[in-house]
């Protein structure tokens, strides 16, 4: 039986140094609430398990000079809540993260974990890649950033080389009467995997959306930007004609599968139901920006 | 196998356990500490009857590993009351009868605390909303979240 050693360093380069010369036998630990799970459930048996919460950068949340915002990849959930001004800024991604699991999960999980776990049904994903939201990640041939949606490969797979860690998220600064917002659908009120997730960022001014993306989850091997909803936003003032052309895109960017939480049919419809009514909530949330 | 030594608070008291690596949070308190009131349900984050707070943060017990104690404070029901004194939750939980077979009563107790903490006039819908992850599996919700808002309504008022 191999033996499980943990470590939690305090510099992010001694986490790269024991993580990249484990190879594959290393697993991080941020919130640990997929990592624990998959252990118990013996999908994954780690030889070194690496604790990054003790490092500065990868559990704090700066608000930059520019306005934008940096947020570590191992920030709970909670933690992002109890921000005094990011969920003013940016309402869609919080509510997007305070949806993963209950309030203990919560507690736990982060927004990199959620993102590293390569699940297409992933709650934060989509407000991410709807924020713009740019991942930095560090490994031993150095630091490079990514944009959020290119981070996943696949079901449980990402674009991350190995012993690269995701360090921090950074999402941009905002223009005057922009805001975003994040909606999923499932089948109970609480607690459940997203059957369709969708996330809206937008900038109105004088009634014309002039700036869109949309970021879609659980409908395909990987989380999406889908353009084209936004070019079909983008010079409306979203009225029902802008909409509708905005969620026929969503509904043609689905590849879902098929499972027991929702038929092929049925996700690519709800793409689209969602698509309008996230646009009108992120709309209406920046009226008041 | 090389034990770990963590030293930590635990309601309030420092503490000291050797656990095993891949040993939980839960593990260390039922076993090595014998703070047997958390309750292993789902060992999977799903039903919080393991709820502790770790650093007046809710979380599951089952989906941290007992080494990360290291540094932090633990609370668990074991802390909740004042001696012989039952915390107000406790007490409104025994008078309404705010439970059934009682295997997920400390989560709900840990969960509910941890609510009022952050909001002392939380809706029903929040109550609700906070102990989702909170399974009853005998359907007791309504007294429970009856309890919570009484408890919140006379600790209110006793703040006063």
């Amino acid at each position: 039986m191999t033996e499980l050693r943990y470590m939690a360093p305090a510099t992010l380069d001694e986490a790269i140094g024991a993580f990249a010369a484990a190879g594959s036998a290393a697993r991080i630990l941020a919130g640990g609430t997929d990592l624990l799970v998959q252990m118990r459930a013996g999908m994954v048996k780690p030889g070194l398990i690496v604790d990054i919460k003790k490092i500065p950068d990868l559990t704090s949340i700066e608000q930059t000079k520019d306005g934008g915002f940096r947020v570590g990849a191992a920030v709970s959930g909670m933690a992002l809540a109890e921000h005094n001004s990011f969920g003013k800024v940016w309402p869609g991604v919080l509510e997007a993260v305070n949806l993963i699991g209950s309030k203990q999960v919560q507690g736990r999980a982060s927004a990199g974990g959620n993102l590293c776990n390569g699940s297409p049904a992933g709650d934060s994903v989509p407000a991410m890649v709807a924020a713009g939201a740019i991942v930095t990640v560090q490994g031993p041939n150095g630091r490079r950033d990514i944009k959020v949606e290119d981070v996943p490969a696949g079901p449980g797979r990402t674009n991350l080389k190995p012993g690269e860690i995701l360090v921090s998220f950074t999402l941009p600064p905002r223009a005057p009467g922009s805001s975003d917002a994040y909606l999923r659908m499932i089948p109970r009120t609480e607690m459940d995997i997203a059957v369709v997730g969708l996330g809206v960022s937008l900038t109105m001014k004088d009634g014309v959306c002039t700036a869109a993306r949309v970021g879609l989850g659980a409908v395909a091997p990987t989380v999406l930007l889908v353009e084209d909803a936004a070019k079909a936003l983008i010079g409306s003032r979203l009225d029902d004609a802008a909409l509708a052309k905005a969620a026929n895109a969503c509904s043609a960017a689905c590849r879902p599968i098929d499972d027991k939480r929702g038929t092929i049919a049925y996700r690519t419809k709800v793409a689209g139901v969602l698509l309008k009514r996230t646009t009108l909530i992120a709309a209406k949330r920046a009226q008041t920006n | 196998m090389a034990k770990v030594h963590v030293t930590t608070s635990i309601n309030g008291e420092p503490m000291e356990y050797l656990c095993e690596p891949s040993d939980t949070m839960l593990d260390a308190l039922r076993g090595p500490l014998g703070l047997t009131g958390s309750k292993e349900g789902c060992a999977s984050g799903d039903c919080g009857a393991c709820s502790i707070t770790l650093d007046d943060r809710l979380v599951c017990s089952c989906l941290m590993l007992a080494v990360e104690a290291e540094g932090h404070e633990i609370r668990t029901i074991e802390g909740m009351a004042h001696g012989d004194k039952l915390h107000p939750l406790q007490q409104k939980f025994l008078e309404s009868a705010a439970l059934q077979c009682g295997i997920c009563t400390s989560g709900m107790l840990i969960a509910s605390d941890a609510l009022l903490r952050k909001n002392p006039n939380p809706s029903e819908e929040q109550v609700r909303f906070w102990l989702a992850g909170n399974l009853c599996r005998c359907t007791g919700y309504d007294k429970i979240v009856r309890a919570v808002m009484e408890t919140a309504a006379d600790m209110r008022e006793t703040a006063q």
